[in-house]
């Protein structure tokens, strides 16, 4: 779901206490400023029933900061996660990985002679299944931002 | 003016004319505007009977109550407080004092972190970061506190943010982007209600706590009498409707009447209305009023289908939506369920086994039946409080005020104080067990100093009564809840200047108790009460 909050110190804090007070869970959160300062669009992921995600939207609007909370359907949204991956690399392979890296359209950012760091954006599937493709070479270190979405379309409306 | 006279002056802004406080080094610049203003302060003895007052003091208005407490241990101290204001909805203002803006995350002296430890538990709260914001935090505060669902805000300001200088201006308005309550009932959803009304065969109206928070009583037996349903009530909705109304029933849930729970059993409608359906009123999700169309009134669009599965939703200030159900209503037959009721109440077995010492139900009886109609009775947690909601009748304004969200000890003789300085020309009568008593009891220094005319009737069973009970009925007998050694409870409020007396059996409390009406001065009167003697 996306939910739009005041930017005001403590209210990720806040969401987080929520979600863990009523004991839903967070698979993956993201948040940042958007187009208005003031405002910060987070992305929170969480696994669960209809009345599971009728109640954590409820509950969410109960926060004050809580502008707005919009549940994200997969075919209606545009869903994106970036990754960075370091992966060992020795000269042998370089090209091989280059390869996969350009088929899945990611971007070499870091290069030494034992590992190379790849930037990679998509789906989650997507970086998973890259994820998968790099095992065999020796990962060193991932991170993954976690998902982030926005509804297709115009803007919201209002 | 100073920051702290500012405070003071959006108080006067909000009509705020009493604050119960403890002070501390943190609000000495807030006392010394307080000192120069005609806002009246009642110094408790511990924080946490400020709130509880305060809470006492908003019941008995329906204003805003405001409390003033210190930093570090005085914002702890309150905290139980501010939960139990939280989980009964009660519009609370609490300013708290915090060490220096520039000392903040130090550790320093008296120093907590009172906005992250109440984040959970109050509605809102404002950590005072520039002096300037005060006039509009202050507004908000008190905007958010009374609007929509109630319930707690807290305003922590730092010391050094209290000694700045600020032009004021108290804001007209108010506009929280993020927070804009519903209070009028969708016209749809009402018609579909007075739709489903008008053919159903066993309708019944569940009033909770809501009904009492909105002021509503007044469109609820309208409601009533016009649509011939009729009611019941949580422990929170004691007091929706005068108790000799024909379609009265009686108190429902775990410690309930059974005819009054049977009666839910069997309706084919449920009206909730400013109910939340908490596990004690419901004894279970499963079974309660399962063949039962429920429709859920409620101004928190979270309460409703959070426990219930929900036929008809509607989200609104129950006054309203109760008033544009009175336009329209259309009443159903219900003569034939009147009937049925009225039979299954005559199973009501009155309790009262014979016993040499005090039966606190005949107590509750016979004080329902001395007083008049302007009464507010505060009542504590356990044994006491079920014997104060089964056997006080409510008529006229009668009001009773408990602490039923987190069941906090304790909160009887502070919430008194509060009811009774908020409405000096009303009879206020305190219940509280030995251990309730125990746990607020030197509050009876701010009820001597202020010469609050208040009557305190102590059950004394020499014990936790409510969990020896539980004990008894689900386990090998009470443990850890005997009070070996309770100190004379006469001579105690005797040495605060109360006058006070004791009472060993029921032959002895008519004559004492009309003593303590008449006397005019803060009374105590000491019950003892058969350890054994249980909740029904």
């Amino acid at each position: 779901m996306s939910v739009l909050v005041e930017n005001h110190a403590g209210v990720l804090s806040k969401v987080a206490g929520l979600f863990s007070r009523r004991g839903y869970n967070i698979h993956s959160l993201t948040v940042g400023v958007t187009e208005d300062p003031e405002i910060s669009r987070m992305t929170i992921v969480s696994i669960g029933d209809d009345y599971m995600f009728e109640q954590i939207s409820k509950q969410l609007n109960k926060l004050i900061e809580v502008i707005k909370v919009i549940e994200l359907s997969e075919e209606s949204s545009v869903y994106r996660e970036l990754s960075l991956i370091k992966v060992s690399a020795e000269n042998s392979n370089k090209l091989l990985i280059m390869e996969t890296v350009n088929t899945f359209r990611g971007k070499i950012v870091d290069m030494n002679e034992k590992s190379i760091i790849i930037e990679i954006t998509g789906s989650e599937n997507k970086i998973s299944a890259f994820i998968e493709l790099m095992k065999p070479y020796g990962i060193k270190e991932i991170i993954r931002t976690g998902l982030t979405a926005l509804q297709r379309g115009s803007k919201l409306e209002d | 003016m100073k920051a702290a006279e500012a405070v003071i002056q959006c108080l006067k802004e909000e009509n705020v004319n009493t604050v119960f406080g403890y002070p501390g080094a943190a609000v000495v610049p807030i006392y010394e505007a307080l000192r120069k203003s005609d806002v009246k302060h009642i110094l408790v003895r511990q924080e946490q009977a400020a709130g509880h007052a305060a809470s006492g003091y908003a019941r008995s208005t329906g204003k805003v109550g405001v409390c003033i407490v210190t930093s570090g241990p005085g914002a702890s101290n309150l905290i139980t407080a501010v939960a139990a204001a939280y989980m009964d909805s009660i519009p609370l203002v609490i300013i708290t004092g915090q060490v220096k803006s520039t000392l903040i995350g130090r550790d320093v002296f008296q120093e907590l972190d009172i906005t992250g430890a109440t984040e959970s538990f109050t509605k809102y709260n404002f950590l005072v970061k520039d002096a300037k914001s005060i006039p509009k935090t202050m507004k908000e505060a008190f905007y958010i506190a009374d609007t929509g669902r109630k319930g707690p805000v807290l305003v922590d300001i730092p010391m050094d943010i209290m000694e700045e200088d600020i032009d004021f201006e108290y804001p007209e308005s108010v506009n929280i982007r993020g927070y804009k309550p519903t209070v009028k009932g969708h016209f749809g959803q009402i018609k579909k209600i007075i739709d489903r009304i008008k053919i159903s065969q066993r309708p019944l109206i569940c009033a909770g706590g809501g009904v009492i928070l909105a002021n509503a009583q007044k469109e609820l037996e309208q409601f009533v009498r016009k649509s011939h349903i009729p009611v019941v009530h949580t422990l929170m909705g004691k007091g929706c409707i005068n108790e000799n109304n024909d379609y009265y029933v009686g108190l429902i849930g775990t410690h309930g009447f059974a005819y009054a729970n049977k009666v839910v059993q069997n309706a084919d409608v449920l009206i909730l209305i400013g109910a939340r359906a908490s596990d004690r009123t419901i004894c279970g999700v499963k079974n309660f009023a399962k063949d039962a169309d429920v429709i859920h009134i409620d101004i928190d669009p979270a309460e409703i289908g959070k426990i219930l599965n929900t036929y008809i939703p509607v989200v609104g200030d129950c006054g309203n939506v109760l008033s544009d159900l009175n336009k329209e209503i259309v009443p159903p037959q219900t003569e034939k369920w009147m009937k049925e009721i009225k039979n299954w109440k005559k199973d009501l077995h009155i309790e009262r086994k014979p016993t040499d010492k005090v039966n606190p139900k005949y107590v509750l009886q016979t004080v329902s039946d001395i007083l008049g109609e302007d009464v507010i009775l505060t009542a504590d947690v356990g044994q006491n409080q079920l014997w104060c909601a089964r056997n006080f009748k409510i008529t006229g304004n009668r009001k009773i005020l408990t602490s039923g969200g987190l069941g906090t000890m304790g909160y009887s003789l502070p919430a008194a104080i509060g009811a009774k300085i908020a409405c000096p020309d009303k009879r206020v009568i305190a219940f509280a067990g030995d251990g309730g008593f125990q746990m607020s009891l030197f509050e009876l220094g701010t009820v001597a100093e202020n010469n609050i005319n208040i009557i305190i009737v102590l059950f004394n069973n020499s014990g936790l009564g409510m969990v020896r009970e539980i004990q008894d009925n689900k386990y090998p007998g009470e443990f850890g809840v005997n009070f070996k050694t309770n100190p004379d409870f006469v001579k105690l409020a005797e040495a605060y200047g109360l006058m006070a007396k004791r009472v060993e059996n029921d032959s002895e409390f008519n004559g004492v108790f009309k003593e303590a009406l008449n006397s005019n001065r803060a009374f105590l009167i000491e019950c003892i009460v058969d350890p054994h003697e249980k909740t029904f």
